[in-house]
């Protein structure tokens, strides 16, 4: 052991040696990744239906997205990356898988540093795929097909919950309002429509419900566009099921809905999955009388969130009917977002694995912890809501509840 | 197998809803069948005539059975316009110079109504949107009833107007003989025009009876437009019976198809008797040999 006396103040190698280390060190941590040269913005790809049979869920889908972008840049962007501003890049899909791959690989070989897509299920799987290819970070918005988060792809995550999911909660819900009612309700017939998200989501709730008591007596599947509903509706009446369960678009959903007020539908409830009436406050507000008592298992906000709310106010005072289209894609650029910021880079790999451990706070959701399992948030789930008085209210679970579920409205 | 309960209700369900297709293919079977204009810029004008509807209810309170009275006239002069300013100019007398004016107006229309309105879908409220006609069992919508009559009285009131006036006459002579038309007197620009913008106030009249139990939005023609092409060759080009009877013909197997083979397939069947007539009687239903 030696015991060497420091000469006072700084000496010149001292000094050297010292900013040496301090230099290499702050290069290595990442800390003056500020002081880096930084990318003039990060271009995020938002892909979705703008045009087509679709288009009016794929605008929403892109407002919200924008808003979200606006949002996060108006709040200083990605401030661990010196504040560098999000860029909307847009695409259409055209509601055409095909389309939407060809706009992913478009983006992709421009650069693009993350997407968002793509509304339908099938765009979804499409779009997710394409952008496998080049590893680059996907967040699916909206589409609910559980195929997107199970073929074992390391770019693609959802922070919505999957049609698996939906099924069980909408058939266990189902079952609760049901029980509290004396178990009225014995048979239902499903009309979907003929896409992979329809088309799942029959098939998952033909396999639960009768697990559940309720027979499922017809399953029809319809087209899109479809013009007219009185063929199905006569076979609804003919067959007098005690539940109606639509999984379609908002178009078809329209026409089905006016179809069965005109036919003098007579049923004990009807319950949409993913789609309907009490999802939509547009329809509410144009056909009252129709939507009354509709009941909802759909994706929802968290009514008593002060941001949720806030959220809503701010997309209706840009015009906006606030549907779920238009909070989901919101939550997807939050999700892209925030992994950024976590990775505190555009580097493809360390954005994938910021969204692979995302635990960002959704409480603005009816939401558990965000919890990332091959790409899907766990801690999703969807809520049931009923038309009451000519509002949306959420009627399960109940810690989120505004109302208490009307049932059996015959 | 569904019993009567339910196939006459459907057939009853199908005559009115062929009854709308006749009304757009109406004004289709005029400038495709006699002018031999493939326009297909008919779904996006279907599109224009149900916005302008939708307004007029909206902001000012117009019944869509008033409307009756404005927006097929409006939609006449913007037919002519269309014809004369555009579509006459940048054809230059060419069938196919015709067919890519009329597919480049229908992607102009579309997009500019998407920019301008957005993509919502709207629908309206009227005090009978909701009501029906009970009918041997049936229920049948109070606005597709209504909209039955309007195609017969249109039908009727074409064929009387081809049939029994000079611009009939004209028109008729020149889709026959163009030439002899003109060596005649006949202003064929004026004419060619004056067709272009019935057909599209067929469509405005369509766009009347079919709002108050339909919706619109930017693509909304698209769901029309291939059926009404569809309707004219089977009902015989030029033929405004044949639109008709073609168009409830079509409403028919389409309800009957849905029924027996599920609502997907049920439009097959539209297209085996279209196959079936073409190869038939390729003239169509009541077609002329030319």
């Amino acid at each position: 052991m030696t015991d060497e006396k420091k000469p006072a103040g700084i000496v010149r190698r001292d000094f050297l040696q010292t900013a040496g280390t301090a230099a290499l060190g702050l290069g290595i941590t990442g800390l003056p990744t500020v002081l880096r040269a930084q990318p003039a913005s990060v271009k995020i790809g938002l892909i979705h239906p703008v045009s087509g049979f679709i288009a009016f869920s794929g605008n929403q889908c892109r407002e919200g997205a924008l808003m979200a972008i606006a949002d996060i840049n108006a709040a200083g962007g990605i401030k661990s990356m010196g504040g560098v501003k999000l860029e909307a890049v847009l695409g259409d899909s055209q509601g055409k898988p095909d389309i939407g791959a060809a706009e992913v690989a478009k983006m992709a070989e421009a650069g693009i540093n993350g997407i968002v897509a793509g509304y339908a299920s099938s765009i979804s799987l499409a779009t997710s795929q394409e952008a496998a290819k080049t590893n680059t970070p996907h967040v699916v918005d909206v589409g609910v097909s559980d195929q997107i988060v199970s073929r074992g792809l390391t770019n693609t995550f959802r922070f919505s919950p999957g049609y698996g999911k939906i099924a069980d909660f909408a058939v266990a819900n189902l079952d609760a309002i049901n029980k509290a009612a004396g178990s009225p309700a014995k048979t239902a017939m499903i009309i979907h429509e003929e896409s992979l998200f329809g088309t799942g989501t029959a098939d998952l709730l033909s396999k639960k419900l009768p697990e559940n008591g309720i027979e499922v007596i017809e399953v029809i599947k319809h087209a899109n566009p479809t013009r007219d509903f009185t063929n199905i509706v006569l076979q609804i009446k003919a067959k007098k099921p005690d539940l109606i369960i639509p999984a379609n678009y908002y178009n078809e959903y329209v026409l089905l809905a006016r179809t069965m007020r005109q036919q003098r539908i007579e049923a004990m409830g009807i319950y949409s999955v993913l789609g309907g009436a009490a999802s939509n406050y547009k329809f509410v507000k144009e056909f009252p009388e129709a939507a009354e008592n509709i009941m909802d298992c759909n994706h929802w906000f968290n009514p008593k969130s002060e941001v949720a709310l806030a959220r809503k106010a701010a997309a209706e005072a840009k015009g906006l009917v606030y549907t779920y289209e238009v909070f989901l894609a919101y939550n997807a650029v939050l999700g892209l977002a925030d992994a950024i910021e976590r990775a505190g880079s555009t580097d493809k790999e360390a954005v994938n694995a910021a969204l692979s451990s995302s635990n960002m706070d959704m409480s603005f959701m009816p939401y558990g912890p965000t919890r990332m399992v091959d790409g899907q948030n766990e801690g999703a789930q969807p809520v049931n809501t009923q038309v009451l008085k000519g509002d949306i209210e959420v009627i399960a679970p109940k810690e989120f509840a505004s109302a208490e579920a009307v049932f059996p409205v015959k | 197998m569904p019993d009567l309960a339910i196939i006459i209700p459907s057939v009853l369900n199908g005559l009115t809803t062929g009854a709308l297709y006749a009304l757009v293919a109406l004004g289709l079977t005029l400038i495709y069948g006699v002018l031999h204009i493939i326009n297909f810029a008919h779904g996006a004008l279907l599109m224009v005539g149900l916005y302008a509807v939708y307004f007029l209810n909206v902001q000012l309170g117009i019944d869509p059975y008033v409307a009756l009275f404005i927006v097929p006239p409006l939609m006449f002069a913007l037919g002519y316009a269309l014809q004369r300013g555009i579509i006459g100019k940048a054809s230059h007398g060419r069938d196919e110079n015709i067919l890519l004016v009329t597919l480049g107006l229908s992607i102009v229309i579309e997009n500019l109504s998407l920019f301008v309105f957005k993509s919502d879908t709207r629908a309206i409220d009227t005090p009978y949107s909701f009501e029906v006609v009970e009918f041997l069992g049936a229920f049948l919508p109070l606005p597709k009833v209504i909209a039955f009559a309007g195609a017969l009285v249109t039908a009727a009131l074409l064929w009387l107007l081809m049939s029994r006036t000079d611009l009939g006459k004209a028109i008729r002579a020149l889709a026959k003989e163009p030439k002899g038309a003109k060596l005649v007197g006949i202003n064929a620009e004026h004419v060619f025009a004056m067709s272009f913008g019935l057909g599209i106030a067929c469509l405005g009249v369509a766009a009347c009876l079919l709002l108050p139990s339909y919706y619109v939005s930017p693509q909304v023609g698209h769901g029309f437009v291939l059926i009404a092409f569809t309707i004219v060759v089977l009902g015989g080009m030029g033929s405004f019976v044949g639109a008709l009877i073609g168009g409830l013909i079509i409403g028919v197997v389409e309800a009957l198809g849905g029924l027996f083979l599920g609502e997907s397939l049920g439009q097959i069947g539209i297209f085996l008797i279209f196959i079936l007539v073409l190869i038939s009687r390729p003239t169509g239903l009541l077609g002329h040999k030319v």
